[in-house]
């Protein structure tokens, strides 16, 4: 068997972390890129810029951050504590915390694009049939910005597979808690078990491969995401 | 302006070559992480006296294994351990007769809170703590010791589930530093100067409790030519690097 038991373990806390950390991005980012779709307040440009700053972080800076602010020093690691939480540093609640900081900006962006092309018509013709917003949202906006949330699912969830400087810093490689593929990857490469690394790394490319490929190819010659 | 062009390439090239003579004196070395301060240290010093340039990266020991493997371009490799820089010999990768051992680690149980690690370790045993961190014991050395220490004590199974791994020691002494982990095994070299503990509480681990941590230097092939890497060996034979070197809780 190429793969052993910690390995199937680290694939399969894997897919809890990145199915998690996508359902939480697709609800909180909906309404985030809702609002930076229609709003024209001045606010846009600095929560656009936040949004997109993991894009361009290295992920020891987030990780750095957040070893420290989730620490039982640090403003979030009290506020767990007073919660009765405990520090959530080497916990899989860490890792989601770390993950939807992380993956933020491609949940959002999809999103925010494929509402800002609807525009303004078929809200303002919903609008004249007396439909609320709510409804609006429900039953015009959903349905036509739905592949932004497809595509919003598919990058969220790969791009939290593909996650590795976060989890490393604020992991601490514990085995079904915080040791996900791509530190497993790491561990079998650093104690030189080259042949179980590569069946695990051949894993990751199959599916990384797989997941593009059902993204663009559900495109159809568009360019870019929406 | 044409007809200057090959005078200044000729200056250029000449200058590039009387450059690369003076960068032939600079040394790339691989230095386990808990050798960070020391070498750091030592490096002023070997720089003053030799005129030579030290050029240091920190990691886990196995990791510089997989990169010199890989064709790094590190000249002298200062390991954690003595069984690394014995492979290399034996797989050819260093030059015949270079290693020898430039220090000996001692491991040390250590927690940022003054007052929380007492001078025996009973504190593992009342093991009223969350997590306890250690490095990588596949890949770091220390990491490896640590968990004889355990073994030894009989505390395997009673921490199994609140051990924390940094990727190198100088993770596992982060994750501490933090206070993300309440105490972890680290090496004494991270916390120690001028002979005493710098901060926080530790309890220095009797070294019957592991193997002993014996850190090998080697100079790797890429470095046989290269005058830097020899004085820098002969440097840290001498006395006064070893005077250093135990300054920072190592025994020679």
């Amino acid at each position: 068997m190429p793969l052993d038991a910690s390995d199937l373990g680290a694939i399969w806390l894997t897919v809890q972390l990145a199915s998690l950390t996508t359902l939480i991005l697709l609800v909180v980012g909906t309404p985030i890129a809702w609002w930076l779709a229609r709003t024209r307040s001045w606010l846009r440009g600095p929560v656009g810029a936040v949004v997109a700053l993991p894009l361009v972080l290295p992920p020891t800076v987030i990780g750095f951050y957040l070893l420290i602010a989730l620490g039982p020093h640090g403003w979030l690691g009290q506020a767990t504590q007073a919660l009765g939480l405990g520090t959530v540093v080497f916990s899989f609640t860490g890792l989601v915390i770390g993950s939807v900081v992380y993956s933020m900006p491609f949940v959002v962006q999809p999103l925010q694009n494929a509402f800002s092309a609807i525009g303004q018509r078929p809200l303002e013709v919903a609008a004249t049939l007396r439909a609320s917003p709510w409804d609006t949202f429900v039953h015009v906006v959903l349905p036509l910005a739905r592949p932004g949330f497809i595509t919003a699912s598919i990058l969220g969830f790969a791009h939290t597979v593909g996650e590795f400087g976060v989890v490393l810093m604020i992991g601490g490689n514990i085995p079904d808690k915080t040791r996900v593929v791509s530190v497993q990857i790491f561990d079998h490469v650093e104690s030189m078990a080259y042949s179980q690394a590569h069946w695990l790394a051949g894993a990751m490319l199959v599916f990384s491969f797989l997941v593009l490929l059902l993204l663009y190819a559900g495109r159809r010659g568009k360019a870019g995401w929406s | 302006m044409r007809l200057r062009l090959p005078h200044l390439a000729a200056t250029a090239l000449a200058t590039l070559i009387t450059c690369n003579s003076a960068w032939a004196d600079e040394v790339q070395v691989a230095v386990a992480a808990n050798f960070t301060a020391p070498i750091q240290a030592l490096a002023k010093d070997f720089e003053k006296d030799t005129g030579h340039t030290l050029v240091a990266a920190f990691g886990a020991t196995g990791q510089f294994y997989a990169q010199i493997k890989n064709g790094a371009p590190f000249e002298v490799f200062l390991a954690a351990d003595d069984s690394t820089p014995a492979k290399l010999e034996s797989e050819g990768d260093t030059v015949k007769g270079s290693r020898f051992t430039y220090a000996i680690g001692t491991l040390a149980l250590w927690s940022a809170k003054p007052g929380y690690v007492d001078d025996q370790g009973a504190v593992l045993k009342k093991n009223d703590f969350q997590h306890l961190s250690i490095a990588n014991p596949k890949a770091a050395p220390y990491g490896l010791a640590a968990t004889q220490v355990l073994d030894k004590l009989k505390l395997t199974d009673a921490t199994k589930g609140k051990i924390v791994e940094g990727q190198n020691i100088t993770q596992a002494f982060q994750f501490v530093s933090t206070g993300n982990a309440e105490l972890g095994f680290v090496a004494l070299s991270q916390i120690y100067k001028d002979g005493k503990i710098d901060n926080g509480s530790a309890w220095i681990v009797p070294s019957n409790l592991h193997d002993p941590i014996k850190q090998d230097a080697v100079i790797l092939n890429k470095g046989k030519d290269n005058p830097a890497a020899k004085a820098l060996v002969e440097y840290l034979k001498g006395p006064k690097a070893a005077a250093l070197i135990k300054s920072y809780g190592y025994e020679i």
